[in-house]
């Protein structure tokens, strides 16, 4: 099958669905690979790469005509034109926003497989797009912002005088936050973050950050099935206002990227908080383009606030490292198509058995797919019911101990007795052996009872050597056999005599061959 | 009392002094190598006595039998020892367990054909015990239960044997109303110990035997084979009582105190072991675990594993600073333990900080992961116990985790329902990352599903452990 590469006719996208090496890759799938002259230019990839990669470099109208289309931003009504009915449409649709757009493709007989619906599983990470994407744009974020600062990042002590260093704050901690804030830290700026989800606590700290938790008095946080943030309660954003209204007159970059799937992004910053902000702080709104979580930002733009605040409004974050970008996008598209393409013949199989592949599917052979049945997917645990432990573990738990005690007590005297009725019928005849006998029992266990694990092999072969000194019985049987003299005696005690050597030399050998090998480092 | 006997007697309270000194010893690391030399000079003391002893009663026949019984012992014995893989470990130790059964048996039949055979003189009395006339009533008890105990240690240690060099399926023998068997065998040898003491004769003493060859090889089959290292340890416990048994009938106090040294030092590793998988040693010893456990709760969709490569293993292992490797009886099995001491050497020469953990139970002897790792110089500094090194899991950037299953099953403390819930559980999942080498999705031993390879931060590394160790090593 042929995969076409169209050159992204978005004004300001200079990003591209494939690099020369993921078209080498999908050629090693056994695709046939075309693509629009120019379409890697503007990502510093030039035809002839393509060309040497495997890829034929074709006109607009021969990309299109492909069974399946790599892109990556959603198609426009010109281009679904250009689409026959079944070709295998693949790229960012955001189906849960643009419900028209999946309703075109269906009309249109395309099957569009949505790279912004891939569900969050382990498995499903090598394809997933809005993570790699938001990856680079979290770092882009903290590059412009520290492009429109006036000021170092990081703190320095110098002969004109002491720099101290950046505050930042992180506005939601998911791939694009915790990049952000990986890549503020390395400029050597003070971090901070806050997140809905207070497991993130853990993975903000590992990145050098400070985490802000919004304390709550009920417990509300949690994560979501779908491993994004969701959305909180009244009691919650009240708390997390007060939280950035004391936090922002120190704060000098503000970076937010609080999304939530399919609904406008929530306002976190007002207006009023930007105006506490020193002059010459910068904002960026990573949410800016679904409604933005600062007040005033506005998407693609560079606001500066009377109060002199710069408000960063890029919704391209990412696609101002293109040539980053298309390489991880095309990674991620090489994924998909090695999941779509079990036999490595270059032959597309959809399996709809598989949530991943049933989840990006918004529709096919003019069927409308969206929106999938629901999964659960959630990375964290499952919230544990808060109920109380099973009671009747408890009231075990509390009744064994004196009971216990006195069962033991009962069986140590029931033993004695049967003890004392022993030694009594037996005249006392094997009370001095056990004696002997029940010492070294007790010598045993506290001989035995410190031993380190390591040396537990050892130990046994070791046991196993003296225990055969039964073969004094042995000797002295067969020492004896001529007296007591029955040849079934002999042949007996010979052949305890030889099993019992073969216990005693082997033993010890091997227990020696053991103990040399174990030494320090 | 001669002065023979007396010289005898004290040589054997050196002896069994020495033993003691011997098994403190072994209890350190610094200290055991010593400790197995006080072992071999116990024993040469303790077997110039009896020989000198058993000496002035034999003749010339009686010499060249005992002289060519010892010779080939030590031949086979130390040829055995020599040539034994330390992956063999199990199987040697079980069958020198069988061997001390099967002297006790002989030691037992011997002391009643003779001490009935014939009016004991002064050195047959040394040799069977008998104090006067032989027969009484402790006497005969003392020679039937060093009978059944040697009985059961012979058989039991066969099927031991037998399973682990995989002769025989190592899955539990189920047989309908197994429990009832034992307690029927039990029964029935103390019927014949009546018996036996009303009315001596070999019918009742041959007629136990056969209960108890047959008992303890029951009562073996029936333990699976990832119960091992406590069985091991428990024949291990009973070679010791029928050694003490034997000393009680022959009178010998020396045999007593070995036997009871040893008794006790196998009991209190059984008890070690049960522990380490918090289960109760009657529950072991009653055998079926993990067969008659087919209800493994409901089939819980735990979502889809990660596999990965050597060489992004490889990768992580650079950029790693601190590793720990869980290596588990599949280590064994693949015989990977010197590729993984060769990638053990190549990180730390990078400065990366390796270490290994190891569950009281991996493997099928107590402490075999542990010899297999000596075996492949791996410095025992750095091999932890699985109470010293859990702690520092979060810490960990990566764990290997080599052939283990159960042993890292995180089920064993989040799922009350699980088979082996409370069994304290390597915490390998608090790592960072966590790559499992194992050969398939398959269960372990308890037949118990894995959560752990389903975590997001585990990976699979599918594969012969060994080929899969060697071709990291080659990436590095």
């Amino acid at each position: 099958m042929q995969i076409g590469i169209p050159r992204e006719s978005h004004p300001r996208e200079r990003r591209v669905a494939a690099t020369p090496k993921t078209v080498g890759q999908l050629v090693a799938l056994g695709y046939d690979v075309v693509i629009e002259s120019g379409a890697g230019h503007a990502a510093s990839f030039d035809d002839p790469a393509y060309a040497v990669a495997g890829a034929r470099v074709v006109d607009r109208e021969a990309v299109w005509r492909s069974d399946i289309v790599h892109k990556i931003n959603p198609p426009t009504d010109e281009e679904i034109g250009l689409l026959r009915p079944g070709t295998v449409l693949v790229g960012l649709m955001a189906p849960a926003l643009d419900p028209d757009l999946v309703e075109k493709l269906r009309a249109a007989g395309v099957t569009g497989m949505a790279m912004d619906a891939v569900p969050r599983i382990s498995r499903a990470q090598s394809l997933d797009v809005l993570s790699s994407m938001a990856n680079i744009a979290g770092y882009r974020a903290v590059v412009e912002a520290a492009h429109e600062f006036g000021s170092f990042f990081t703190g320095q002590v110098t002969a004109a005088g002491k720099v101290p260093p950046a505050k930042v704050l992180v506005a939601g901690a998911g791939v694009a936050g915790l990049a952000a804030i990986g890549t503020a830290r390395s400029l050597g700026a003070i971090v901070r973050a806050t997140d809905a989800r207070a497991e993130v606590a853990e993975q903000v700290e590992s990145m050098g950050a400070e985490f802000l938790a919004v304390e709550l008095p009920t417990e509300q946080t949690g994560p979501s099935a779908s491993g994004y943030a969701k959305e909180m309660g009244e009691e919650y954003n009240r708390r997390a206002a007060e939280l950035y209204a004391s936090q922002l007159p120190d704060i000098d970059i503000v970076v937010t990227t609080a999304l939530i799937p399919g609904k406008p992004a929530p306002r976190l910053i007002t207006a009023e908080m930007v105006g506490s902000m020193k002059p010459g702080s910068v904002i960026v709104d990573m949410a800016a383009a679904n409604g933005g979580n600062v007040e005033g930002s506005v998407a693609d733009e560079l606001v500066v606030t009377d109060t002199g605040v710069k408000i960063i409004g890029y919704t391209d974050l990412a696609g101002r490292l293109p040539t980053q970008a298309s390489q991880l996008y095309g990674t991620n598209l090489v994924n998909l198509m090695k999941l779509l393409t079990p036999g490595k013949d270059g032959q597309l199989v959809l399996d709809f058995d598989d949530v991943v592949q049933r989840n990006m599917t918004v529709a096919r052979d003019g069927e409308l797919l969206w929106p999938p049945p629901p999964i659960q997917v959630s990375a964290a645990p499952a919230p544990v019911p808060a109920g109380p432990p099973p009671p009747k573990e408890v009231a075990k738990a509390e009744s064994t101990g004196p009971r216990d005690l006195t069962r033991r007590h009962v069986y140590m005297a029931v033993a004695a007795v049967v003890f004392l009725g022993i030694t009594a019928l037996s005249k006392g005849t094997f009370l001095a052996p056990f004696t002997v006998f029940a010492l070294a029992v007790v010598i045993g266990f506290y001989v035995i009872g410190n031993v380190a694990h390591a040396l537990h092999t050892p130990l046994m072969s070791v046991t196993n050597a003296i225990s055969g000194i039964i073969i004094v019985g042995a000797l002295l049987q067969l020492g004896a056999s001529g007296v007591a003299s029955t040849g079934a005696v002999a042949v007996l005690a010979f052949v305890a005599t030889l099993v019992a050597s073969i216990n005693i030399f082997g033993g010890f050998t091997v227990t020696r061959r053991m103990l040399t090998m174990f030494r320090k480092g | 009392m001669s002065t023979d006997i007396a010289l005898v007697g004290g040589a054997y309270l050196v002896a069994a002094i020495l033993f003691i000194l011997s098994l403190a010893g072994l209890s350190r690391h610094e200290s055991a190598k010593q400790g197995n030399t006080y072992g071999i000079v116990g024993m040469v003391i303790a077997l110039a006595a009896t020989l000198w002893l058993a000496g002035q009663a034999a003749g010339l026949p009686q010499w060249a039998a005992i002289l060519v019984a010892m010779a080939i012992g030590a031949v086979v014995g130390i040829r055995l020892a020599v040539r034994v893989e330390m992956t063999g470990m199990p199987e040697l130790i079980a069958m020198l367990h069988s061997f001390v059964g099967l002297a006790a048996v002989l030691v037992g039949y011997n002391t009643y054909l003779v001490s009935s055979g014939s009016q004991p003189g002064a050195l047959t009395a040394l040799a069977v015990g008998a104090t006067s006339g032989g027969e009484d009533a402790v006497h005969l008890v003392e020679i039937f239960l060093g009978v059944f105990i040697g009985a059961v240690t012979f058989t039991g240690s066969i099927v031991a044997f037998l399973k682990l060099s995989a002769k025989i399926s190592s899955r539990p023998l189920m047989l309908p109303a197994r429990h009832w068997l034992n307690l029927a065998a039990v029964v029935a040898s103390l019927g014949l110990m009546v018996w036996f003491v009303v009315a001596p004769s070999l019918v009742p003493l041959v007629a136990m035997t056969v209960i108890a060859l047959a008992f303890g090889w029951h009562l073996v089959a029936s333990i699976g084979g990832g119960d091992m290292p406590v069985v091991i340890s428990m024949l291990n416990s009973y070679s010791g009582w029928a050694a003490a048994a034997a000393g009680f009938m022959l009178s010998n106090d020396l045999l007593i105190v070995t036997g009871a040294l040893v008794g006790s030092s196998g009991a209190y590793l059984s008890y070690i072991m049960c522990q380490a998988m918090n289960r109760s040693f009657i529950s072991v010893i009653a055998g079926g675990f993990g067969s008659d456990g087919a209800v493994t709760g409901p089939e819980v969709d735990y979502g889809e594993h990660r596999e990965t490569t050597a060489e992004e293993v490889a990768d992580l292992l650079k950029a790693a600073r601190s590793v720990v490797i869980t290596p588990g009886y599949g280590m064994a099995v693949a015989q990977a333990q010197y590729p993984v001491a060769d990638l053990t050497a190549k990180l730390r020469e990078r400065g990366v900080e390796v270490r290994f953990g190891i569950h009281p139970v991996a493997g099928r002897l107590p402490g075999h992961m542990n010899v297999l790792l000596a075996e492949a110089k791996v410095p025992y500094d750095i091999v932890l116990e699985m109470d010293e090194i859990n702690e520092d899991f979060p810490d960990t950037d990566v764990v290997l985790v080599i052939g283990a299953n159960d042993t890292v099953n995180p089920a064993a403390m989040d799922d009350p329902s699980s088979p082996i819930a409370g069994m304290p559980v390597l915490e390998v999942w608090n790592a960072k990352e966590v790559i499992v080498f194992k050969r398939s999705m398959a269960a372990g031993y308890a037949g118990v599903q894995n959560p752990l390879f389903f975590r997001d931060n585990t990976a699979m590394l599918f594969g012969d452990a060994k080929d899969r160790v060697e071709d990291i090593i080659k990436a590095l």
